[in-house]
């Protein structure tokens, strides 16, 4: 079997670099382990920072996917990639070779495990969530704590596995700052009466459009910010997350109890991102994959035929992952 | 004057100021032990300990049993030369003995071959007692020659590294060398013009023509005297005082006598009895993966006896105990150095206050719980005990869940003794107001506090393995076993610290499938976060956790597991392996009937 281009991941990135090129008369195959294109995305209730419902854009991408000259492969995992006599030859996990003559790397992030700091209880308390969980809730248009309640009130903790040298990440996710201000604006809409507190190192509001929401959620919303980690949290009695911090704004250390304890996990090279960027020797800090230069080359690597485009390289925002993805197509259509 | 020349001078000497010196450091060092120890030696005085102390004395000071077990080559080395001179200095004064009738100065046993020119005429067994003498003297060369070879090839006795010696100590060690082949040259010499030789210096004796041999004779013999002489007079003041002095540690040791919080005659006697072998230095995690050379035991007692402490060799140790478990002589190093760490004179006043509003709890018919400060920051561990006991039908009082006392050993591992003692009275007065006879804890720090710095008569410690251990065997909890492969990381605190290595085991095995890996129990690695050190950064200490990770990997288990809240944090950091305490890997698996 022969192919022109294959494009692993179909995520944003990888549908949007697929559908550039096949507007420009390539033909394309995606490969996707999951059977279902867009796994994060479809999770996600609103986008920042001018919160369009998620649905829309994953049906937009569903469109795109459908375009004649692009073969979506999905439930297909690409176990092992090697260049030879100038082509790079693919194995998928069902031990198939698939010959093409280039690759795009678009295998993404995965969200941080949570369970990694302990000491915040996620996994061993039912009141604390990740925000992905809180994403969900937002999508079903309810937010319910430990036992099915409404919630009088909610925290959130920026930067989880990210800034934190004890889990080995010490690099920003970038994305997470604005995320939980829109999702504490979106629990306020549903829970008006709720309390929500913001707990955090500084925050990067660094998008167009993200210091209005800030603002917005101070001044309209009444959510309350805290400068400071949370040091520990545990459960009670009745089911609520007693979390412990320091104020480091006053200095003073405080203890409060809180309903729902929302974890604002950060992003991680992917698995397929982790192994392909090996295998392929371009893995960079963190286990990212490695673009030959951030500012000239980005989407090309020290590989011939082999382009990146989106969060397999660094945390990055969804807007930012499709312009990567159009010029990752474009990179690849100047080299023909 | 008989049996005199002026040759045996510079030994004479030499010995009279090795003599002195040492009477005159017993002594001045026992002045300074605490009228405990005294206490403890006279009442141990007359007891089977004494006999005990001589055993080990022969087998530690002659026998070098300790290092043999650690690489023959260099047990030999050790035992060579100790015990081959020493039956050398016996037989030797046993032949004078018999040989030697009047005039028997201290020097005609060291030069007897010099004075007895026919033995046989003297003694019937003189033959065998050359023969014998000869043989020794042999053993003890090939000690010296292989402590030679040492010095340019140290992997020959299975080193790395060997200790740096001061320019006096190797001044010692040469004369100490130089010692033996003059020694064998002299007696040739002598041997090579009378009949009074064994076969080795009758064959090396056959060398000298016996012009050489008149010519030589009185020069040998008194470049031999000269090394002894120099030796003897360097020892005190060398690392060869430990000759003096290992001894004596032994004896006081085995009377009870331990180390205190501060520095007192007992740490001198343990200060000179470093014989600065240096075994101490190779697994020292800090020389191993942080190339931290000067901090080892055998520098750091060098720096404290020679009055030029450094406060930051002082500082810069895990207290992990690695080194205690190898050093021969068996001194206890973390003691040592807890008390240069002094600062329990640092004012403190009001930090403390908050201790009067943590209220006593009447919790009699129950099991204490103490989780330990670590263990608030892994709720994983508390969760999982509280289930234990609820599986268990235990009541219990958890003691430290809000408002905690800590245990008070981070502080006193720090040197803040005073400090440490007063959270240490809190705390006995809340276990003891309480009413508990059972006090578990997860953390091998509290678990290595309540048991060695508290007093806490009538309440059972526990570290949560022994009661985990004690209610699957007594059949109070019930627990599947899984084919989830573990290996176990032995907590420096809790093994070493506490000699708690098969709880954890029977736990683990009844849980999974226990593996076996390559440095375990008393051999065990630092995670690299020990609270001994607050020195090293977190890149230094991520080091020496992935020498402890990758012991642990190599057997590809499922589940790492530890018994302490600090080495679980620990192995967990920059990973996403599966790290587990063993109250988790039980919890997991229990059956609730
Ligand atoms: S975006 Fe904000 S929350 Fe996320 S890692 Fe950066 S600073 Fe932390
Ligand atoms: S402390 Fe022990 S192991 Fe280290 S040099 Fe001294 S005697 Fe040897
Ligand atoms: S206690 Fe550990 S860190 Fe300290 S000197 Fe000994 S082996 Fe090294």
């Amino acid at each position: 079997m022969k192919h022109n281009i294959v494009i692993i991941g179909a995520g944003p990135s990888g549908i949007e670099a697929a559908h550039c090129l096949a507007v420009s008369g390539e033909h394309v195959t995606v490969f996707e382990k999951m059977e279902d294109p867009l796994e994060n995305l479809r999770n996600k209730a609103f986008l920042f920072p001018d919160f369009t419902s998620a649905s829309e854009l994953t049906e937009t991408f569903r469109t795109k996917l459908q375009h004649p000259y692009i073969t979506y492969r999905g439930g297909t995992s690409i176990t092992d990639m090697e260049r030879m006599d100038g082509r790079w030859v693919l194995t998928t996990d069902r031990g198939e070779k698939i010959d093409t003559d280039d690759v795009i790397l678009a295998t993404g992030y995965r969200p941080f495990d949570a369970s990694r700091k302990e000491e915040l209880g996620y996994g061993i308390y039912n009141g604390v969530v990740t925000s992905l969980d809180m994403e969900k809730m937002l999508l079903r248009g309810r937010v319910v704590n430990s036992i099915g309640d409404l919630p009088s009130r909610v925290a959130f903790l920026q930067c989880v596995g990210s800034r934190d040298s004890k889990v080995g990440n010490n690099y920003c996710s970038k994305v997470c700052c604005i995320t939980a201000a829109k999702q504490a604006v979106e629990v306020k809409k549903l829970l008006p009466e709720a309390e929500v507190f913001i707990f955090y190192m500084d925050l990067r509001m660094w998008g167009q459009g993200f210091e209005e929401i800030y603002r917005s959620s101070q001044q309209d919303y009444g959510i309350r910010y805290i400068r400071g980690r949370i040091s520990e949290a545990a459960g009670t009695f009745d089911g609520k997350v007693q979390i412990k911090a320091e104020d480091t704004l006053t200095g003073l250390p405080m203890k409060m109890s809180t309903d729902l304890l929302v974890l604002m996990v950060g992003m991680e090279p992917s698995e397929g991102t982790r192994m392909l960027a090996g295998r392929c020797g371009i893995c960079g800090e963190y286990g990212f994959a490695r673009s030959e230069n951030r500012h000239l080359y980005d989407n090309v690597t020290s590989r011939e035929g082999l382009y990146l485009c989106g969060s397999c390289k660094r945390p990055m925002c969804l807007e930012d992952v499709i312009s990567d993805a159009r010029s990752a197509a474009m990179e690849l259509l100047k080299s023909r | 004057m008989k049996n005199f020349s002026p040759f045996v001078i510079p030994f004479t000497v030499g010995l009279i100021i090795l003599l002195a010196a040492c009477c005159i450091k017993w002594v001045r060092w026992y002045r300074h032990f605490t009228p405990v120890q005294k206490s403890q030696i006279r009442k141990n005085l007359i007891s089977v300990n004494l006999i005990r102390a001589l055993v080990e004395s022969v087998n530690e000071c002659l026998l070098h049993h300790r290092v043999f077990r650690r690489n023959l080559m260099l047990g030999y080395m050790h035992g060579s030369i100790a015990l081959g001179w020493f039956l050398l200095i016996v037989t030797g004064a046993v032949e004078a003995g018999l040989e030697v009738h009047g005039d028997r100065h201290v020097w005609v046993a060291v030069f007897l071959r010099y004075f007895v020119h026919d033995p046989e005429a003297v003694c019937p067994y003189a033959g065998i007692f050359a023969q014998v003498m000869d043989s020794l003297l042999l053993v003890v060369l090939s000690g010296v020659s292989l402590a030679f070879v040492k010095s340019v090839y140290h992997k020959v006795v299975g080193m790395r590294k060997v200790t740096r010696h001061t320019a006096f100590d190797l001044f010692a060690k040469y004369s100490l060398w130089f010692i033996f082949p003059m020694r064998l040259a002299a007696e040739s010499a002598t041997a090579s013009l009378y009949p009074n030789g064994g076969w080795l210096t009758d064959a090396v004796g056959s060398l000298f023509s016996v012009e050489t041999a008149r010519l030589m004779e009185l020069p040998l013999w008194g470049l031999y005297s000269f090394s002894l002489g120099l030796f003897f007079a360097s020892m005190p003041f060398s690392r060869y005082m430990h000759i003096f002095t290992e001894v004596p540690v032994i004896f006081f040791r085995r009377l009870g006598v331990r180390e205190t919080d501060r520095r007192s005659g007992y740490t001198m006697y343990e200060l000179s009895a470093c014989s600065r072998c240096g075994i101490c230095i190779d697994d020292c995690p800090l020389n191993r993966d942080l190339d931290h050379k000067t901090v080892q035991p055998v520098y750091f007692l060098r720096d404290i006896r020679y009055k030029r402490p450094q406060l930051e060799t002082a500082e810069d140790c895990l207290m992990c105990g690695r080194c205690q478990v190898e050093c021969p002589v068996g001194l206890d190093l973390i003691s040592i150095r807890r008390q240069m760490r002094d600062r329990g004179t640092l004012d403190t006043a009001g930090t403390y206050d908050y201790l009067e509003k943590v209220k006593p709890f009447n919790a009699i018919g129950r099991v204490g719980y103490f989780g330990g400060c670590m263990s608030h920051l892994t709720p994983g561990i508390t969760e999982s005990m509280k289930k234990i006991f609820d599986a268990a039908g235990q009541k219990y009082w958890y003691m430290d869940e809000n408002g905690s006392v800590c245990c008070g050993r981070p502080l006193y591992q720090q040197g803040f003794s005073v400090q440490a003692a007063e959270l240490r009275r809190k705390n006995t007065r809340l276990i003891k107001d309480s009413g508990v006879k059972i006090l578990i804890t997860s953390c091998p720090i509290c678990y290595q506090s309540f048991t060695k710095e508290y007093r806490l008569e009538g309440v059972k410690v526990m570290h949560h393995s022994e009661y985990i251990a004690g209610l699957i065997a007594s059949g109070r909890i019930v627990v599947t076993r899984g084919d989830e492969s573990i290996t176990y990381h032995d907590p420096c605190e809790l093994g070493r610290g506490c000699g708690i290595y098969d709880e954890p085991r029977k736990v683990l095995e009844a849980s999974g499938r226990l593996l076996k890996t390559g440095q375990e129990r008393e051999k065990s690695l630092c995670c690299g976060h020990n609270l001994g050190n607050t020195l090293i950064s977190f890149e230094e200490q991520g080091k020496i956790r992935d020498s402890a990770l990758s012991n642990l990997t190599a057997p590809a288990p499922d589940i790492i597991a530890t018994g302490c809240p600090m080495c679980k944090k620990a192995l967990g950091t920059g990973n996403d392996l599966k790290i587990m305490d063993i109250a988790e890997v039980v919890a997991r698996r229990l059956i609730f009937s």
